[in-house]
């Protein structure tokens, strides 16, 4: 055992406290019984009640799940598409400007890209709600996922492409059978990311949504402008849990087939 | 060499020669194929026909452009000049998964999302067959490559060898028209490569598939091929028969490439029946009988092989010999191989066989010994 040094157990309580003090503050209040947020005056989960009736920020959740669905797998989609025509093209004349403009998006304030695409919505006549943001959040977060996958890509044995085709695939078939299945947990962290960056997006769907669509973020934030309510905290204690629950799963997926994988060897080693 | 001799089934020889054949028709026909990744030239302007039901062997150097030449055939790559004939038939506008043909990687490029079993049905599900008729060919197919054991294994939980044998099994399933093997048994044991190469051959035989393979091991390019092309620089040295390559090569690179040889520069003096080669101060001068025609001081390059020499502790009677004495004994079990240094300072190697135990050696280091050989025993070589 290192010797317990009083330097290290500061910094380190230091160090989480200023991550997840504020965090745990707002959860401790969301179970407080008054409605002032910062007088603590009993233990209640009487807001979890409230919001539970509160039709605006259940339809504002609704839709914003749905957008966070129906986007991500659009932009994994598309973003796959893309990464694997970069990757994969080799060199053509102005590969490098086409790949720049893929990424460009990435370092673009959301501001601008925002204000770009309210634009185009205004200028084609399109009316803005879900539809809207959902195209919005497919453009932004395309890019994110075709980075992820062309890292992927890169690394990704070519001639095993080519193995299956001398197999008799066809090229799509090959895709199909043989990148994919390879490439899936790359497929899957993009839409992952594309997925979390549309949940808690709030600049780009505050200038794409119509009076028909608010999204979660944009809700609490507009509520919170006419004063924090222990309902926000309550909501936001509920999307912390969900968070959390989703990043342990999430690991103890990736842990167990780590465990499969090295039990394999083994057996592998024990019969060889 | 000691093998090369021995594996070759007769048949080959004497009966299947359809390179001399002028009506034959070939089955592959290379013409003038230049192949250029940038500036670099992998393959140069090279012609070659392989038949039907040949078993063709590339031979050469690392880099050479094997693999470049069986991924032309495949598909991976086109020819950057020059025509790839297939039965007569540009194949240049068909894709690698339209091509009768099979190719075992360098790299084995097995599916390491897929089992051993599914990494070798994966053609044969491509192609339609019955799931029975699949399960059946697999199980041969494991069979053939000793692998039966690890057929639910993931490749990566198998060893390298196991892993060859995979994508050998993997390109033999669909018993293809043309099979391509880059390299198909470097990683194996002897005992196993010897095993497999007679597999190879014998599968060979019943389905009458015309084999091109890769080999940097010029014994099993001798045990299997009904030709080999000894390769350099994107360039066919020399394409002959294992038996013409190794007793008359045309140049000292293939000499030198296949087997071990003892190579005496000189300058030729042509005399009676082949040449007189004058080629160091104060020894005798050796005659080699040669139909090549050499003029009078050309240089000349005495190619001879070590098992042609042989070794006697006195003078023999004989037309070439030499003296000198023992430096170095390389025990090969078989055979033992002597390194003798000539008062010059040549070293000569000669081979002879070990007929009796190692403690009764006729010849220890530091004899003086003669070595001898007849005047057909080497070859005459310009360059
Ligand atoms: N895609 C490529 N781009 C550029 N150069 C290449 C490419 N593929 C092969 N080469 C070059 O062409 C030459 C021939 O390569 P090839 O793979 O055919 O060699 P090889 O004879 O199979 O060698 P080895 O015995 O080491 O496998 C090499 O010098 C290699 O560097
Ligand atoms: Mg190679």
């Amino acid at each position: 055992m290192r010797r317990f040094s009083w330097f290290n157990a500061t910094s380190l309580t230091l160090g989480f406290a200023f991550l997840y003090l504020p965090m745990l503050i707002l959860v401790i209040y969301s179970f407080n019984e008054s409605r002032l947020v910062t007088v603590w005056a009993g233990f209640s989960t009487k807001w979890y009640g409230e919001l539970l009736g509160n039709e605006l920020f259940l339809d504002a959740a609704w839709v914003t799940l749905k957008v966070a669905v129906i986007s991500s797998t659009i932009a994994t989609v598309l973003g796959t598409m893309a990464a694997y025509v970069l990757v994969r093209s080799g060199r053509f004349s102005g590969r490098t400007l086409f790949s720049g403009m893929i990424y460009a998006p990435l370092v673009m304030p959301e501001v601008i890209t925002g204000l770009s695409l309210l634009l185009l919505f205004i200028g084609i006549g399109l009316d803005r709600g879900v539809l809207t943001i959902v195209l919005a959040h497919t453009t932004f977060s395309m890019c994110f996922v075709s980075v992820v996958v062309s890292s992927r890509l890169i690394s990704f044995d070519r001639s095993l492409e080519e193995a299956a085709l001398d197999l008799g695939c066809t090229p799509w078939e090959a895709f199909r059978l043989v990148t994919l299945p390879i490439i899936a947990p790359a497929v899957i962290s993009g839409w992952l990311l594309a997925f979390t960056l549309s949940l808690d997006d709030l600049v780009i769907a505050s200038f794409t949504a119509g009076p028909s669509a608010t999204t979660l973020p944009m809700r609490i934030w507009s509520s919170v402008r006419l004063g924090v309510s222990p309902e926000i905290n309550a909501l936001s204690t509920l999307l912390i849990g969900i968070v959390t629950l989703g990043v342990i799963s999430a690991s103890l997926v990736s842990k167990r087939n780590l465990m499969r994988q090295q039990q394999d060897e083994q057996t592998a080693a024990r019969t060889a | 060499m000691a093998d090369a001799a021995r594996g070759k089934p007769m048949p080959h020889q004497g009966i299947f020669e359809p390179w001399t054949d002028p009506v034959a028709k070939p089955l592959i026909q290379f013409q003038n194929v230049t192949k250029r990744f940038g500036d670099f030239t992998a393959i140069d302007d090279l012609s070659i026909d392989i038949f039907e039901k040949e078993f063709f062997a590339l031979l050469g150097p690392s880099g050479c452009g094997k693999t470049t030449l069986m991924r032309m055939l495949a598909g991976f790559e086109a020819p950057t000049t020059g025509t790839i004939l297939l039965a007569g038939d540009d194949i240049s506008p068909i894709p690698p998964n339209k091509r009768a043909v099979n190719m075992m990687f360098q790299s084995y490029a097995l599916f390491p999302h897929l089992s051993v079993y599914d990494n070798i049905a994966f053609g044969l599900k491509r192609e339609g067959m019955p799931k029975l008729d699949i399960h059946a060919r697999v199980e041969e197919m494991l069979r053939l490559t000793r692998l039966e054991r690890f057929a639910r294994r993931k490749p990566h939980q198998i060893s390298g060898g196991q892993r060859q044998r995979v994508a050998l099994a993997r390109s033999l399933a669909k018993a293809p028209k043309l099979l391509l093997l880059d390299e198909p048994l470097g990683a194996l044991d002897k005992k196993l490569r010897q095993d497999t190469q007679f597999e190879l051959m014998d599968i060979q035989e019943k389905t009458g598939t015309t084999f091109v393979i890769v080999t940097h091991d010029q014994e099993e390019a001798m045990t299997v091929a009904s030709r080999v092309a000894v390769m350099d620089e994107g360039k066919l040295i020399q394409v002959s028969t294992p038996d013409v390559l190794y007793e008359d090569p045309r140049s000292v690179y293939v000499a030198d490439f296949i087997g071990d040889v003892n190579l005496i520069e000189g300058k030729a003096k042509p005399s009676g029946d082949g040449i007189d080669l004058h080629w160091a101060e104060g020894q005798p001068v050796l005659h080699c009988k040669t139909a090549k025609p050499f003029g009078e001081g050309q240089t000349c390059h005495l190619a001879i092989r070590p098992e042609k020499i042989a070794i006697h502790s006195q003078e023999p009677e004989a037309r070439n010999k030499l003296c000198g004495k023992i430096l170095d004994i390389a025990y090969l079990g078989n055979i033992s191989t002597y390194h003798v240094e000539l008062p010059s300072g040549h070293v000569i190697k000669a081979q002879s066989a070990n007929t009796r135990r190692i403690a009764r050696r006729t010849f220890t280091w530091d004899d003086t010994v003669w070595l001898s050989w007849t005047d057909t025993a080497g070859v005459a070589l310009e360059r």
